[in-house]
């Protein structure tokens, strides 16, 4: 993204947020998958699926953009 | 241990869960930890106002529309949904689309070449100190006013939705905001605009996913506003448009066409310095030019995620909500339908990162509004008229300063927001005043060269001082409303709309009849600023899926599908 400083891709912060927050809602629905929350349509799994969903997106940007060693040598500040 | 019970009501929508804090908390570190890591490139002006001027379109094009996605589209525009029913997508839809290719198309390129850092550093170039300072101050007001309305919008919903204080969660925001942004300015801005973007996304997609399996498709929900509203058309975007008291709104079709598509909202995204700073930070022409008109593609499928939970919300929730003014105990108001929607379907894990997403659009809209300050404070009210000569770096120290105070102002008016009984109508009041005359000003000034700097200014001061005298006028006198608004059904919104109709022809009437009489400037002063003298780079060679022009026709074809759709 940045060619005059070499920072890191915002996409990659994007990927780490939705790779953390992906694992964190998937355990989630797990813990609770015999015994879901209260709300309208639990019996979905609403949880579970989505934060595969975010865990799979997350990963692939993470993987896609993570900081690439020939870059961080370029870079003297870093 | 005292104030910390204090900061909890016990009236709240949901409890959080362990995971949902620890969600919250994730996000707040990760905007702080981004912000300091910027921190180290935004050494010079260029880097701290514009980001380098060396963001991608992608990036340019998502914080483009990321700006404008705070609290007050999460909060306001599903209130108004639920309120007004689809007639609120027209804000979306011709509210949005048309202005924001035409700001990518015709207007980037005369922003782009003349180098400037700001709406009114255009001016400066075109008609000169008078016409920027009196757009630099109106907009710095009018910045800060935002800034607290988005604050209040967002304490307010931790209060329903949490029980947490209204202060403590106005406090805790904006430090987090000052601190981040003054870090590293318009990197900083940009980059927590684009995760928020994905936040807001994957945060609030379940609502209308899970609700319209719920209701069993759009038929479905139709059928049980119909049942819980009779006689009330909630679904249709132009039906019910032909006379003002056939509508909820109290809105005429012209006024959408011409009060919104044609003034109000080229008036928005092409001189609203907010939403054109992310333009401006793009790295080369195409990428400006690109920016705007990938930002309308997703800004067209917000709707799905505002607009529908609201549609939902009157087809699904067990009581009736109603208008802030009016609430009793017990009640709650159309601002927190979305609030609602989320508690209804989501769970532990996924209720944190649904707030998560409204915390981030909220300080995404502060972190906008204060950045946008600092530079035109620092830039054209500061450089220009205060101290015209300084260091780099100077100016550098002055924009984090600004950040700061600027935050400190909006708290301030985030206490003023809250005397008010309506958030959307003050925030259309504000629009009103300022943007629409703006735009007469910045479109002539770029299309018709023999406009002069006198013309300019007084063109502008004309528009904004009948902008504010029609308001007051049907404020304090309902017959004015019949008078100005074309009808007394004319609601709040629909007076909003032919008062910015009416402010921008005053505009351009002045600036037409000043420039009649007064001496154009020469031509060799308007290159690059004028589009008759401005040598414009075309596309000569580009494969179509490269020009923006195509690109700028697709979104405008299916923008056209829409309106028929749901016409």
């Amino acid at each position: 993204m940045s060619e005059k400083h070499h920072i890191v891709p915002v996409w990659f912060f994007v990927g780490v947020l939705l790779l953390i927050y992906g694992c964190m809602i998937f355990a989630s629905g797990l813990a609770e998958w015999s015994n879901p929350s209260s709300t309208v349509l639990a019996e979905l799994h609403a949880p579970v699926w989505w934060g595969a969903l975010l865990m799979i997106l997350g990963g692939a940007y993470v993987a896609l953009f993570r900081p690439r060693r020939e870059a961080l040598k370029e870079n003297p500040e870093k | 241990m005292p104030y910390a019970l204090a900061l909890v009501n016990s009236e709240r929508l949901v409890h959080l869960a362990p995971v949902d804090l620890a969600i919250i908390a994730i996000y707040f570190l990760a905007v702080l930890l981004i912000g300091f890591y910027l921190k180290r490139f935004a050494k010079t002006g260029e880097d701290f106002f514009l980001a380098g001027r060396e963001m991608t379109a992608w990036v340019a094009g998502l914080a483009f529309v990321s700006a404008n996605l705070g609290s007050l589209e999460l909060l306001g525009w599903a209130g108004s949904a639920y309120q007004y029913g689809i007639l609120a997508a027209h804000w979306y839809w011709i509210g949005a689309i048309p202005a924001m290719v035409f700001l990518g198309v015709v207007m980037m390129p005369f922003y782009y070449i003349s180098k400037t850092h700001s709406v009114p550093g255009y001016l400066k170039l075109r008609y000169g100190s008078a016409a920027s300072g009196l757009s630099a101050v109106t907009f710095a007001i009018m910045t800060v006013l935002m800034s607290g309305v988005n604050m209040y919008a967002m304490a307010v919903v931790m209060k329903v939705v949490l029980g947490w204080n209204i202060n403590f969660s106005i406090w805790v925001s904006s430090v987090t905001v000052g601190l981040y942004v003054a870090a590293g300015g318009l990197f900083s801005a940009i980059f927590n605009e684009v995760l928020q973007f994905f936040l807001i996304w994957f945060g609030a997609l379940l609502i209308p996913i899970l609700g319209l399996i719920e209701t069993g498709g759009w038929k479905g929900m139709v059928a049980r506003i119909q049942q819980n509203f009779p006689g009330q058309d909630y679904t249709h975007l132009w039906g019910p448009l032909g006379r003002f008291q056939d509508n909820p709104m109290g809105m005429h079709w012209t006024g959408i066409v011409f009060g919104l598509g044609a003034v109000q909202a080229m008036g928005y995204w092409t001189t609203d310095f907010l939403v054109v700073q992310r333009v401006l930070s793009a790295k080369d022409m195409r990428s400006a030019k690109m920016a705007p008109i990938i930002g309308s593609f997703f800004k067209m499928a917000v709707p799905f995620i505002v607009i529908l939970p609201g549609l939902l919300g009157l087809a699904v929730l067990p009581m009736h909500l109603v208008p802030a003014s009016s609430l009793q105990s017990g009640q709650y108001s159309y601002n927190e339908v979305l609030p609602l929607m989320l508690a209804r379907y989501c769970g532990p894990g996924l209720l944190g990162l649904g707030i998560t997403a409204l915390v981030a659009g909220f300080m995404a809209g502060m972190a906008g509004n204060v950045s946008a300050f600092a530079t035109v404070w620092t830039y054209d009210i500061y450089r220009p008229f205060l101290r015209k000569t300084a260091p780099d770096q100077h100016y550098v120290s002055m924009g984090r300063w600004c950040t700061m105070i600027g935050l400190v102002i909006s708290i301030g008016t985030a206490y003023l927001a809250m005397g008010f009984a309506s958030i959307m109508d003050y925030v259309q009041a504000l629009f009103g005043f300022f943007i629409a005359p703006l735009f007469g000003t910045v479109l002539l000034g770029m299309l018709w060269k023999r406009v002069s700097r006198a013309a300019g200014f007084w063109g502008l001061l004309a528009g904004t001082l009948s902008s504010i005298g029609m308001f007051v006028a049907m404020k304090l006198d309902q017959r004015y409303v019949a008078v100005f608004a074309l009808s007394p059904h004319a609601k709040a919104l629909a007076q909003d709309m032919y008062q910015a109709l009416w402010s921008c022809v005053i505009c351009v009437a002045v600036t037409v009849a000043v420039t009649l009489v007064t001496k154009p400037r020469p031509d060799e002063e308007l290159r690059g600023l004028v589009y008759s003298l401005t040598d414009v780079q075309r596309e000569g060679r580009a494969t179509l899926v490269r020009r923006p022009a195509f690109w700028a026709a697709v979104v405008l074809a299916i923008f056209l599908v829409l309106q028929i759709v749901f016409w």
